[in-house]
């Protein structure tokens, strides 16, 4: 019970950090992305040249990274691993800025342990997404989760690398 | 341990489409019972074989051995012609004989006596009565009291076996019933999307399930005589893992609609609703236990899946398995006297077929030589337990004794089969 609970709370802690430093190596390379997000959620129209320079650069990596649709996980885990934070950073911000967008989040997950079970780690697997989405400022109502358990493996076989690609959730744009 | 090896075609006249399950006896008990089923008499002809049957129910089970019929000094037909002395010779301890007779209006009449060699007494006969389509049933029949007779457990060769088969590409799902032995298979139900965790009313009369659908997992109650289903729940979320209450009035499953996968009940005629579980983690695969008063589920809150009882009236919730880092989607055998479940031992380790004797404590790993076992089904005499297993990279259905001494491998010709569901006795 209590594991669960520390899982939660370092969830959110971990979504947090991801919020404030994301896309950045540097200090100020994240300030900067900050002070964008900023801007961006409060609509202020007029912004100074550097930061437009900035914002350009940052679209040509977002872009890169919403190629990126597909985020994976650890074996009966369904938290958010490090490395998915700027792909996910960068879907959060296009949500942001494309209020009419939609996406269905698919969390699918190994063969390994039994159906059902598994049909509930795949919509905790999508739901981790949404919810790290949410935080970054996707609104609740562009997303939908679906979960399809270990009944849609993006690969056949028994092994560690089969099994690694089969624990995802993919992000669908509608 | 003996170790056996029997594979019989047993699908001999079945249409297409369909799995073709046969049988692999892999070990059978060390003491089991030396038994003879001499080949009947019968005047006539039709598809099934009788006595073969029974020979394959009998030897299936792993409580006998039988003698092949090339191996018997005789074959005899009537009472008069049996020479106990032979049979004590050949080491047997029973003998079975019996007539086939044909009747008006396409009717046949077997009549068979069950002796007792070494007390030269007959210890049960028997006469049954029905079609030549019907034979298989009035074999199995036999296979069931003759089991009866000689291991005082009721015999459960006349039930059905639910279970789902798939092509290699995973694009074609048939959900289809069958005889325990795999013979007669009949596809109730056929479809592009996936299908699980087929779940029998305690009447045999209909079957719960799940469909994922491009838009979730939904369940299904389909009557198997009229063939309609009936969507019971399409909730937002999961609606999954279906368990039929023991009167049959109530169905308890997962949905996920408030946020969470937990435990439900649905009233089937009043479609009322009420909600067992509440808690943060994962709550699935509820099972009724036979007093209707209490669901086990697995449950995620402990940090990984274990096994847990809540009681319906009062809402206590009790954890039932500590050993192992994986125990899901337990089933009861024996009246609630024992768990048979999906367990791995620790992290990394194989996921095998486990029971859990909760009177002693006593946990014991019953599989070995499958890998990623799962969907324990246990058979309604609580002696075997039916289960999806990966054999040579395939799918396959699998059987092993609760007490983990006898096992048999039910592979199929075509494709992969799963999510085995033993069905309940029939009359």
């Amino acid at each position: 019970m209590e594991l669960n609970k520390l899982f939660a709370v370092s969830l959110l802690s971990l979504a947090i950090v991801g919020c404030a430093s994301s896309g950045g190596t540097t200090d100020e390379a994240a300030t900067t992305e900050a002070a964008v997000e900023e801007s961006q959620t409060q609509g202020v129209p007029g912004s100074p040249d550097l930061d437009v320079v900035t914002e350009e650069q940052a679209e040509m990596a977002v872009n890169s990274l919403l190629e990126q649709t597909i985020v994976y996980f650890g074996y009966d885990r369904s938290e958010i691993r490090p490395e998915f934070k700027d792909v996910l950073n960068a879907h959060a911000e296009y949500l942001v800025a494309n209020p009419m967008a939609r996406i269905v989040l698919e969390g699918h997950c190994d063969e390994r342990g039994t159906v059902e079970y598994n049909l509930a780690l795949g919509e905790r697997r999508a739901n981790t997404v949404k919810r790290y989405l949410i935080v970054q400022g996707a609104n609740p109502s562009q997303m939908e989760s679906v979960s399809f358990g270990e009944e849609r493996p993006s690969m056949i076989g028994s092994d560690d690398s089969t099994w690694s690609k089969n624990r995802r959730t993919e992000i669908k744009y509608q | 341990m003996m170790k056996r090896y029997l594979s019989i075609l047993l699908m001999s006249l079945c249409v297409s489409a369909q799995a073709e399950l046969t049988i692999e006896i892999t070990q059978g008990i060390a003491s089991s019972i030396p038994i003879s089923v001499v080949p009947f008499k019968f005047e006539g002809t039709a598809k099934d074989s009788v006595d073969e049957i029974v020979r394959t129910d009998l030897e299936r089970s792993g409580h006998f051995s039988l003698l092949e019929p090339d191996d018997m000094l005789s074959q005899p037909q009537s009472e008069d012609d049996i020479y106990f002395t032979d049979w004590r010779l050949l080491k047997q301890e029973y003998v079975v004989i019996g007539t086939i007779s044909a009747l008006p209006n396409q009717q046949y009449q077997v009549r068979y006596q069950l002796f007792d060699v070494f007390n030269e007494k007959e210890l049960l006969t028997q006469s049954l009565k029905g079609t030549a389509s019907q034979l298989r049933d009035i074999a199995h029949r036999v296979s069931d009291a003759i089991y009866e007779q000689l291991t005082g457990i009721r015999g459960a060769f006349s039930t059905k076996i639910a279970y789902v088969t798939t092509n290699s590409k995973r694009t074609k799902f048939n959900l289809s019933i069958a005889d325990s032995d795999g013979a007669r298979e009949k596809v109730v139900l056929s479809s592009k999307y996936s299908i699980f965790s087929p779940t029998w009313s305690p009447d045999g009369k209909r079957l719960a399930y799940v469909m994922l659908e491009d838009s979730g997992s939904k369940v299904y109650v389909q009557d198997l005589v009229t063939g309609k289903k009936q969507l019971v729940s399409a909730n937002k979320g999961i609606n999954s893992a279906p368990s039929f209450s023991p009167d049959g009035k109530k169905l308890a499953l997962v949905l996920s609609k408030d946020g969470n996968p937990e435990i439900y009940i649905i009233n089937l005629a009043t479609r009322h609703w009420t909600r067992v579980t509440n808690h943060y983690a994962i709550d699935t695969e509820p099972n009724w236990m036979p007093d209707g008063e209490h669901i086990i589920f697995t449950s995620g809150r402990s940090g990984n899946p274990q096994i847990y009882r809540v009681s319906l009236s009062s809402g206590y919730v009790e954890r039932l398995t500590f050993e192992g880092s994986y125990n899901a989607r337990a089933r009861l055998a024996q009246d609630g006297r024992f768990l048979v479940l999906v367990h791995q031992a620790k992290k990394g380790a194989p996921f095998h077929i486990a029971s859990l004797d909760l009177v002693r404590g006593l946990l014991q790993t019953l599989t070995s030589d499958t890998e990623l076992d799962e969907s324990p089904s246990v058979s309604p005499n609580g002696v075997m337990v039916m289960y999806a297993a990966k054999y040579n990279k395939r799918s396959i259905l699998a059987a092993v004794s609760v007490a983990g001494d006898v096992k048999f491998l039910v592979p199929s010709k075509n494709g992969d089969v799963r999510e085995p569901a033993w069905g309940p006795y029939l009359d």
